[in-house]
């Protein structure tokens, strides 16, 4: 029989203003094995805990319950508390009589036989815990940054600089991200690449950095500590040593594609670097594009190239390689506004996202820095800005504020006024959402000092008339319709997740929310840990946000990734799968299911009436199990067990429950 | 403007047209898009902002609900998701109902019309005539 020890938390009034603590007390001296048991109002404390210390010895206990707040919460410190006491930390079962007790309910009557019971099963449980040694697992001392914008190159020059070896995997040919798109940064109106390409090059210069462009990560396993992961590193078609950059290639391709850099609003070679500061200065053959892929015939570049690098046979490489932390910052993308119709996007080359609208401001953007029309080059006298296109907007976009556009906005227009210095801008907003060092200020200095029109309402249609666009809006707060003939029409789409996120958190092993931005572990606590160990987040890949909260959290993301690297050894999954051997009939629906190939198959040689025989049964990697227990919720024959949440154990549980008193 | 009041307005609203005006943010969309706000002396969004504001009396005068033609394309804009048109019907109930007494009533119509005329359509009528 256990000598086991119950302790019930008060939580202040969390629990004892629903829970009778005194009843639940009374009702846990009568179970079976229990010798003890006590109250304390924070069990949590340095207190509470010394008490639990005490009574293991005082009463020589060898099982401890606790009926407190969720295990999530406190487990690891009431296990930690018995570890020094002498128990063996899984020895200590938790009963949550808070969020599943106290919380939920309002009647003492009817929650306190709920806290007796959920005690109840703890104890019955707790009877049959065994004493677990969790494994110890190595870690790589090695780190993935997935994503090369701004939250990337932070993120591996702080992991870098610790004296751990990253590696950058960035999908595009160059890194840089979203900010090397940018021509000024709010609110102090840096220019974006004097700020961005610095970093750039100490990326590309840190020895302890290696750079993979143009490649993409195929496939994660294992566990932090040991994700092996591999990583695709797409045909150039350029071989990168030989290539000095000197762009004759790119100058002397006859084929001419869109740019994505400048979201198609301008042309760019079949062989090119995506704009002019890219790290590494290497180009690449867009082969969907180049004459000679499709057509067999060209290969001027190849001709042309003083340094012979092109090479045209290049192939797909495949990179295997383990890493001790994982970082995805893969950023974000802005919602395509063609759905909606009374905006006339697509429909009209002067009607642009604030990205493009951006891009003219850019020496190297597809106007080559002068602000004008694209239907016919003049620069525009009236520019109307619309504000939530697609944010804030439950019905046809997304239901959050994307954060970042009133900010930009105002940067815009500011920017508009001083490179035309008579042009008038009207923004058509909702709220004006400035929160941050210095926001306020800027936005006020755009209405004030730059003669912004802020225009509280919104558009409900624009259409062309003559050479201008007819921006039909209302200003709710004078209750006036507006009719604005307008020579540019600027929209505020959305800040979206990448299309590709939910794919690539299935690789990594992260889930994302109803938007497919990746989930934080907790939203205030952990923000740039996942639910998955040793993985971790930053940048607008989690939520849409600016550049100073990317910077911010990809060094959170970093020191995270740095805590965990500077650990020789890291305590293992304790709670894993066995394979009883005997029964197992090697049917491996459990290697089927299992979500983190821990289950492989294994021949046996047995013993029967007719001699020695071999049979196939499952067996699990103790270092690979995370302890989910799918394989023993799909075994046929009950022949897999989670050590602690055997079949017996939770089959005790549910008997303690159901006990009718 | 009491706090009754609005809560009153609101919970009729809802009970009405299935809309709550409470989800409204004022965004003005509506009456951006709206093609007879010429004719109004509310625009739409103020319809709404008055029901939040339970403005009653205000809502009673109002010309703008019987000039909305139910063309729908404030609720196809709405970034809400509220079916504006829907609460203006809505709201011209709310003014018929609280007009006094009824041009006729079941009474008025002979055992014959009764069997003969469908049930919703007497109800509508009702409401609808007896201005």
């Amino acid at each position: 029989m256990p000598r086991t020890g119950v302790f019930i938390c008060h939580c202040g009034t969390n629990i004892a203003a629903t829970v009778d603590i005194d009843k639940v007390v009374e009702a846990a001296r009568s179970f079976p094995g229990v010798v003890h048991a006590e109250d304390y109002r924070y069990l949590c404390s340095e207190v509470g805990q010394d008490l639990i210390k005490k009574s293991i010895r005082d009463h020589n206990l060898d099982r401890v319950v606790v009926g407190t707040c969720s295990p999530r919460m406190h487990e690891n410190t009431f296990r930690k508390a018995a570890a020094e006491a002498g128990l063996n930390p899984f020895l200590l079962e938790v009963a949550n009589i808070r969020e599943h007790c106290s919380w939920v309910h309002r009647d003492m009557d009817e929650a306190t036989p709920k806290a007796v019971a959920l005690v109840r099963a703890a104890s019955a449980k707790a009877a049959l815990n065994d004493p677990l040694e969790p494994p110890t697992v190595e870690v790589e001392k090695r780190a993935l940054v997935i994503g090369g914008g701004i939250a990337g190159i932070q993120a591996a020059l702080d992991i870098a600089e610790a004296g751990f070896t990253v590696d950058i995997v960035e999908r595009e040919p160059s890194i840089g991200g979203r900010m090397a798109q940018l021509e000024k940064t709010f609110p102090t109106l840096d220019c974006s690449a004097c700020i961005l390409t610095p970093k750039m090059v100490e990326v590309a210069q840190h020895p302890n950095i290696n750079l993979l462009t143009y490649s993409e990560v195929e496939e994660v396993s294992g566990y932090v500590g040991q994700f092996d992961v591999t990583i695709r590193k797409k045909a150039r078609s350029v071989d990168a040593v030989k290539c000095t950059g000197c762009g004759i290639c790119y100058e002397k391709c006859p084929k001419k594609t869109p740019a994505e850099f400048e979201m198609g609003r301008s042309t760019r070679k079949a062989i090119y670097v995506p704009f002019p500061q890219a790290v590494p200065n290497v180009p690449v053959i867009d082969r969907e594009a180049c004459l000679y892929f499709q057509k067999g015939r060209c290969q001027i570049c190849a001709k042309e190239c003083p340094a012979d690098a092109v090479d045209f046979e290049q192939q797909d490489e495949l990179v295997e390689r383990r890493y001790g932390a994982i970082i995805v910052s893969t950023g974000f993308d802005q919602l395509d506004p063609s759905a909606y119709g009374e905006y006339g996007y697509g429909q009209h080359p002067d009607i642009l996202t604030g990205l493009e609208f951006e891009r003219l401001f850019n020496a190297s953007g597809p106007t080559g820095g002068k602000v004008v029309r694209f239907s016919d080059g003049k620069p525009p006298k009236k520019v109307v800005f619309i504000q939530c296109v697609g944010s804030r907007d439950k019905a046809r976009g997304m239901n959050y504020c994307s954060k970042i556009c009133c900010m930009y906005t105002a940067k815009q227009a500011i920017l508009l006024k001083e490179k035309v210095p008579d042009a008038k801008s009207y923004v058509f907003y909702i709220d004006v959402r400035t929160a941050g060092k210095g926001y306020e200020e800027f936005q006020r200095r755009a209405a004030e000092e730059y003669d912004v029109a802020y225009l509280r309402g919104q558009v409900g249609k624009i259409f062309p008339e003559n050479e201008h666009l007819v921006v039909k809006g209302v200003d709710s707060l004078s209750g006036k319709t507006i009719e604005i003939k307008a020579d540019m029409v600027v929209l505020a789409a959305a800040s979206i997740a990448r299309a590709d996120a939910p794919a690539l958190g299935r690789i990594v092993g992260i889930n994302s929310d109803s938007y497919h931005f990746f989930n934080e572990a907790h939203p205030k606590l952990r923000p740039v840990e996942t639910h998955t160990a040793g993985v971790f987040i930053a940048g607008a890949c989690q939520a849409p946000k600016d550049i100073p909260d990317t910077v911010a959290q990809a060094g959170a993301a970093a020191a995270k990734a740095v805590s965990l690297l500077s650990r020789e050894v890291l305590q293992g999954e304790a709670c894993t799968a066995v394979v009883n051997k005997a029964e197992c009939s090697g049917c491996l629906y459990c290697e089927a299911v299992c979500p983190y190939g821990a289950i492989s198959a294994v021949e046996i040689e047995e013993r029967s009436a007719t001699g020695t025989i071999a049979r196939t049964i499952a067996d699990v990697n103790a270092a690979l199990c995370q302890g989910c227990g799918s394989c023993t919720a799909i075994c046929r024959s009950g022949s897999i067990n989670l050590k602690g949440f055997s079949n017996e154990q939770i089959l005790a549980e549910v008997d303690a429950i159901c006990l009718q008193r | 403007m009491t706090s009754g009041t609005k809560s009153r307005m609101i919970e009729e609203m809802k009970l009405q047209s299935g809309q709550d005006p409470s989800c409204c943010y004022q965004c003005a969309k509506c009456s951006a898009a709206c093609p007879v706000t010429a004719a109004m002396d509310l625009l739409p969004h103020q319809v709404i902002r008055y029901l939040q504001l339970g403005l009653e009396e205000e809502l009673l005068e109002s010309r703008t609900p019987w000039i909305c033609a139910s063309c729908f394309t404030c609720a196809a804009r709405c970034p809400r998701d509220l079916d504006l048109a829907r609460m203006m019907e809505g709201v011209r109930l709310a003014i018929l109902r609280r007009r006094e007494g009824n041009k006729f009533g079941p009474a008025d119509l002979t055992p014959e019309q009764l069997a003969k005329l469908p049930q919703q359509a007497l109800v509508s009528g009702f409401r609808k005539y007896n201005k």
